[in-house]
């Protein structure tokens, strides 16, 4: 029993993080059905930001994640103005084709600039501890990550929900001349919506060197998942973007340990195939 | 600048606008004037070129050629965005409404040009007093209501920017003729109160019955204008468009 609690927990703790990865996803897809590719490849820029911070800096990551959120927020806003912009109202290839060169460039750039080393961090200020609770560990690097990413996902929902912004934000997303008469900038909605969609990875990618290897391929399997939890969730979904990764994590921490870690994302693709077979447009697509 | 017939002052002056989509040209030299209070008709029949015409005056789209001056201001190539703060407002054919925001939150954005809480709390007052129904609906999804509330709530998210000109397309657009004729108060109403209008409409007797003056639109361009009245007795216009 207290086996299953920590398997669990576990499950938990990286479902919340992958919904913060994934609503960036989401929100881009929802407000301007654009997929960014590079989306893994900006969490794993912003984690290495927070690694270098600390190795030559000195920065603790839990100080260090919002620089790697305004930094996700400005590579956003950038690649928005310099990219995105030039693929909107094409073919939906456009922006996928330019967006995957993008994190093509990332990726080899980070493997020139810094080499294919797995780099860990130690010595931060959560390293090693944890909570216990009779035969339950609850690590805090983990911990002290998924509440963040909470926080997030929660500011991000009740951004969209309740302001005014948040409103013009959905506006555009449902008729972008529609939103234009009501004296909306759709070009600069759209442009924070991509910054927004990039600080949501940057902060995630600003704390997960507490407890996880920094390499230029650490984006690549965040990218599958968080689009894989989209899909599942129904593409522009918040909601369902956040039920979605939670159940990943469980399903995923379930299989590695019960089953055995190879299977982990055999279950979770197994999980997907499942889900579109009942729904084919995700838990809560329309 | 005023105008010489009504001695009032012009506020919207379109000039040979050319307009088109994709190089097929759909305008070809319009040109209308504007004074002060006045509810205008623009009347024509199906692909005439009128939404074609309020979308250049809205933003929406730019003209090749021509002019379009608002309050003495060359506004020609202004984004739709930016006109709203200037006083224009254009309710688009077909309503528009954001489906899942609910009527409240369509009402707010009608005022997003607009920061401060009080001022939009009094536009929203005044809205519901035009249009009671759409308090009752205020906290329901625009999509779940009926077509005359929508075309109400469309209106309502018009007027709650406080536009100086307000344009609207198509009103009558799928109503039953009870609700068009209530539509039609409600907009006789708000140019009572000091809003100069255009609209827009394909129903050209009710049209003209409560505009000042009107213009008919034939292949993207003027063919006729002048007082309603004189509209409505003319033999073209009988002829053309009430199958008389
Ligand atoms: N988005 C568009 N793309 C191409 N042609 C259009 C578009 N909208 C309208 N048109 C064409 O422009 C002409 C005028 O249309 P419109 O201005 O909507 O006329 P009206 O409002 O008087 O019915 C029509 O021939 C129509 O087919
Ligand atoms: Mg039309």
């Amino acid at each position: 029993m207290n086996t299953f609690l920590q398997v669990t927990i576990d499950g938990i703790l990286n479902g919340m993080i992958y919904a913060l990865v994934a609503s960036g996803l989401s929100l881009t897809w929802g407000v301007m059905d654009v997929i960014n590719f590079a989306h893994g490849e900006f969490l794993m820029a912003a984690m290495y930001l927070t690694y270098w911070l600390a190795f030559y800096g000195g920065v603790d990551p839990l100080v260090a994640w919002v620089a790697a959120g305004l930094f996700g927020f400005m590579l956003g806003w950038l690649v928005f103005r310099l990219v995105v912009v030039h693929c909107l109202d094409k073919t939906p290839m456009a922006a996928l084709l330019a967006t995957f060169g993008l994190s093509m460039m990332l990726k080899n750039g980070c493997l020139y600039l810094f080499s294919p080393n797995y780099r860990v961090l130690s010595g931060t200020w959560l390293e090693g501890k944890k909570i216990i609770a009779g035969s339950l560990v609850i690590p805090l690097p983990q911990l002290v990550t998924s509440i963040f990413a909470l926080l997030m996902v929660s500011a991000l929902y009740l951004l969209l929900r309740k302001t005014r912004l948040g409103w013009a934000i959905q506006a555009t997303s449902m008729d972008r001349e529609a939103a234009e008469l009501m004296g909306i900038d759709t070009r600069w909605i759209l442009t924070l919506v991509f910054a927004l969609s990039g600080a949501c990875v940057g902060v995630a990618g600003g704390l997960m060197p507490m407890y996880l290897a920094v390499h230029p391929e650490v984006g690549s399997l965040f990218s599958l998942i968080a689009f894989l939890i989209v899909a599942m969730g129904g593409f522009g979904s918040m909601i369902g973007a956040f039920f979605a990764a939670l159940l990943i994590g469980l399903v995923e921490s379930y299989a590695g340990f019960y089953a055995a870690p190879v299977l982990k994302y055999v279950a979770v693709f197994s999980l997907y195939l499942v889900v579109v077979q009942w729904r084919p447009k995700g838990l809560f697509g329309w | 600048m005023t105008n010489n017939e009504t001695g009032r002052k012009i506020i919207l002056s379109v000039k040979d606008v050319l307009a088109g989509y994709d190089q097929v040209p759909v305008l070809f030299g319009v040109s209308i004037d504007v004074s002060q209070g006045e509810l205008i008709a623009i009347v024509g029949s199906n692909g005439a070129g009128k939404s074609t015409l309020m979308r250049v005056i809205a933003g929406l789209m730019k003209p090749s050629g021509g002019v379009v001056e608002f309050l003495d201001r060359d506004v020609t190539n202004i984004p739709a965005h930016k006109k709203v703060p200037l006083g224009i407002s254009y309710v688009p054919e077909g309503r528009r409404l954001f489906p899942k925001l609910t009527v409240c939150e369509n009402l707010e954005l009608g005022a997003y040009v607009e920061n401060e809480r009080s001022e939009i709390s009094r536009r929203l007052e005044e809205v519901f007093s035009l249009f009671p129904i759409l308090k009752d609906r205020a906290g329901q999804t625009a999509e779940t209501m009926s077509g005359g509330e929508q075309q109400m709530c469309a209106i309502a998210r018009g007027m709650m920017s406080k536009p100086k000109l307000l344009m609207i397309d198509e009103v009558s657009l799928g109503l039953m003729p009870s609700m068009v004729e209530k539509v039609l108060d409600a907009l006789v109403q708000i140019n009572r109160g000091g809003t100069t209008i255009i609209i827009v409409e394909q129903m050209v007797q009710e049209a003209l019955e409560i505009a000042h003056r009107g213009y008919v639109v034939q292949t993207g361009k003027i063919v006729l204008s002048g007082k309603s009245q004189v509209l409505l007795d003319s033999e073209e216009v009988r002829r053309a468009y009430m199958g008389m």
